[in-house]
């Protein structure tokens, strides 16, 4: 289990995650909304242990995240972000591999063991990048890249997926596959996505749980339904929206209204 | 998904295998001990090949016919000067290859970022204000360069991070700046020594300091197997510190025992032969360019590799106008700079 719980952080007087509490459910995708600024990436980054707290607690398995150390953190919660650009030339499957480095010995030397190849092979495999392992990262398109962004994410085998915006820069295809597998990974393995993202009718459409955010404050967690309101949503992002039903899912469609 | 695409069997080509590693280190260990034998046979002095094999093999144990000179020749000045030449080589492309890997930087070398000068300032401090003790020199080499990289470090970190033309200027600053203290260390001196410590800056293995020899080839063994115990780890760094961070790597730990280990590389190598410099950046480029990215294999054959690319561009600096020398730091600048301009141009 990994949650928040009455967390608080702040940096140097500025409050940028305020009171939140949360957890993430076996199973389930909670989507992270608000404006830009809301404390939506810290509050993600602060379930791995990289942001400090200030006050509250955030808990792995019922334990404080900081009492771990990084390599059983590395087991347990994995984390998908925009990725840094690529200096080095490195292989798809190298790159996939360093999501097994905290399966390794502790003192990090070692060579990957079967067990790591076996579920490399597999999550290349589940992420149609097995006929591209041996290509450089640089030569991938941008969506290919996530793939392997994501890939070494599931590599890690963590029951705990954290992705900070993983669909910007991607086109409606590839947004789909990704948070496909992402749902994939949750129904299988019981595992349990947090995805900070812009995009509200995606929220609406992948996640289980929307948890909305203004200045660090959760402003509404629950159902899409519940959370993605006309009147919320006017509320924390000033912009008038129509809340209809999307004609097949049924899930909450988000538009804004043009004002005259 | 098909079982042959799902077959871990199957992606055993694209990465770097043990057995990759250990047969490449050992055709490069092969390489230097060849180099270490052949090359001393080269130099202004001829000396019969045939006695000097058979001396060197014999580990100087008999003479196999060479006269005293030619023996003292062969161990007194040659061998110690190759062996130099290999410790410092080996330091300073270990050294280089770290560097780049957890500063996220192709071009990342102790030369140009001005760490070879930190240690070049600590060791003229110990010649001038210790000139006595020779251990002086390496303790306070390892204290500049130290020094010179927690500058260079925190100089480079900007908002963003760094990227690598900040670092690359980061160091100029460094050097520039090092430069005037070197200057400034050298109106201390006498003038008879301004012209020897000249050619020392620029690299020089000719002064082979036969208490600091045996120090300097075990700080380059004991360094390059403690980076290369770290290599799977700077694999991750070398993709961004978060990253690493993420994914389990101890990033603040990792962080400092490189920094320490490749000042101690830079700081021995640079108190015995002055500033090298291109080694760190020639190095594990061709390394990484002929064998991969992966630092488990191209930090310990960039460690080899070094030993001999300085084997032979010292080789050429002893030799090629005879019985006068160049320094060794302009060869190798010679194959560096123009490898440094492409690196920079390709980005």
């Amino acid at each position: 289990m990994l949650e928040a719980r009455d967390l608080t952080i702040s940096y140097n007087d500025r409050v940028a995650v305020s009171n939140v509490t949360l957890s993430l459910e076996a199973g389930e995708i909670t989507a992270l909304v608000g404006p830009n600024g809301a404390g939506k990436s810290t509050l993600l980054r602060s379930l791995n242990g990289q942001v400090a707290r200030t006050s509250g607690e955030a808990l792995l398995d019922g334990q404080p995240i900081e009492k771990y150390n990084r390599r059983t953190i590395g087991r347990r919660v994995a984390v998908v972000a925009q990725e840094a650009e690529l200096r080095f030339p490195v292989t798809v499957l190298e790159f996939v591999l360093g999501g097994r480095f905290a399966w390794g010995p502790n003192s990090g030397w070692g060579w990957e063991t079967e067990t790591d190849l076996r579920v490399a092979a597999e999550v290349l495999a589940e992420t149609e990048l097995m006929e591209l392992s041996g290509r450089l990262m640089n030569e991938l398109s941008g969506g290919e890249r996530q793939r392997a962004v994501l890939a070494r994410a599931l590599a890690t085998e963590a029951s705990f997926l954290l992705l900070d915006e993983p669909t910007a820069n991607l086109d409606l295809s590839h947004q789909a596959t990704l948070l496909a597998l992402v749902r994939n990974r949750c129904d299988k393995r019981q595992a349990s996505a947090l995805v900070v993202t812009h995009d509200l009718n995606l929220a609406a459409q992948f996640a289980d749980r929307i948890l909305l955010m203004r200045d660090g404050k959760v402003v509404r967690l629950g159902k899409p339904e519940e959370v993605l309101t006309p009147q919320l949503l006017n509320e924390v992002f000033g912009v008038e929206v129509l809340v209809d039903a999307h004609p097949i899912s049924g899930a909450p469609r988000v538009t804004p209204i043009r004002r005259n | 998904m098909t079982a042959a695409l799902s077959n871990p069997i199957a992606l055993r080509h694209n990465r770097v295998t043990l057995r990759k590693t250990v047969v490449s280190c050992a055709l490069l260990a092969l390489a230097l001990l060849l180099a270490v034998i052949l090359l001393s046979l080269v130099g202004s002095e001829q000396l019969p090949v045939g006695s000097s094999l058979c001396a060197l093999l014999s580990l100087g144990t008999t003479p196999c016919g060479l006269s005293q000179d030619q023996f003292d020749i062969l161990f007194q000045i040659r061998l110690p000067r190759i062996l130099l030449a290999a410790a410092v080589g080996g330091s300073l492309a270990t050294a280089g290859a770290s560097y780049q890997a957890l500063l996220r930087n192709p071009l990342a070398e102790p030369y140009l970022l001005g760490i070879s000068n930190g240690a070049a300032v600590g060791t003229m401090v110990a010649l001038v204000f210790f000139g006595a003790n020779e251990w002086s020199r390496p303790v306070l080499a390892f204290a500049g360069s130290l020094l010179a990289t927690f500058a260079v470090y925190r100089l480079a970190r900007g908002r963003a991070g760094a990227t690598p033309e900040r670092l690359i200027l980061a160091g100029v600053i460094v050097t520039t700046f090092l430069s005037s203290a070197i200057v400034f260390v050298t109106t201390l001196m006498d003038a008879t020594r301004i012209r020897s410590f000249t050619f020392w800056l620029l690299g020089d293995l000719s002064g082979t300091s036969k208490t600091l020899l045996p120090v300097t080839i075990s700080i380059a063994v004991i360094g390059a197997i403690a980076l290369t115990l770290n290599a799977r780890s700077l694999n991750l760094l070398m993709l961004g510190e978060r990253d690493a961070f993420d994914l389990g790597v101890e990033v603040g730990r990792v962080r400092i025992v490189v920094f320490v280990v490749a000042s101690l590389l830079v700081g021995s190598s640079v108190a015995a032969s002055g500033s090298v410099g291109y080694v760190g950046l020639v190095v594990p480029h061709l390394a990484r360019l002929s064998l991969g990215s992966d630092n488990r294999i191209s930090i310990p054959a960039a460690a080899l590799g070094g030993a001999v690319f300085v084997i032979v561009a010292d080789t050429i600096a002893r030799t090629i106008i005879a019985p006068r020398e160049l320094p060794v730091g302009a060869i190798t600048a010679l194959i560096g700079a123009p490898l440094f301009i492409y690196l920079l141009k390709r980005g």
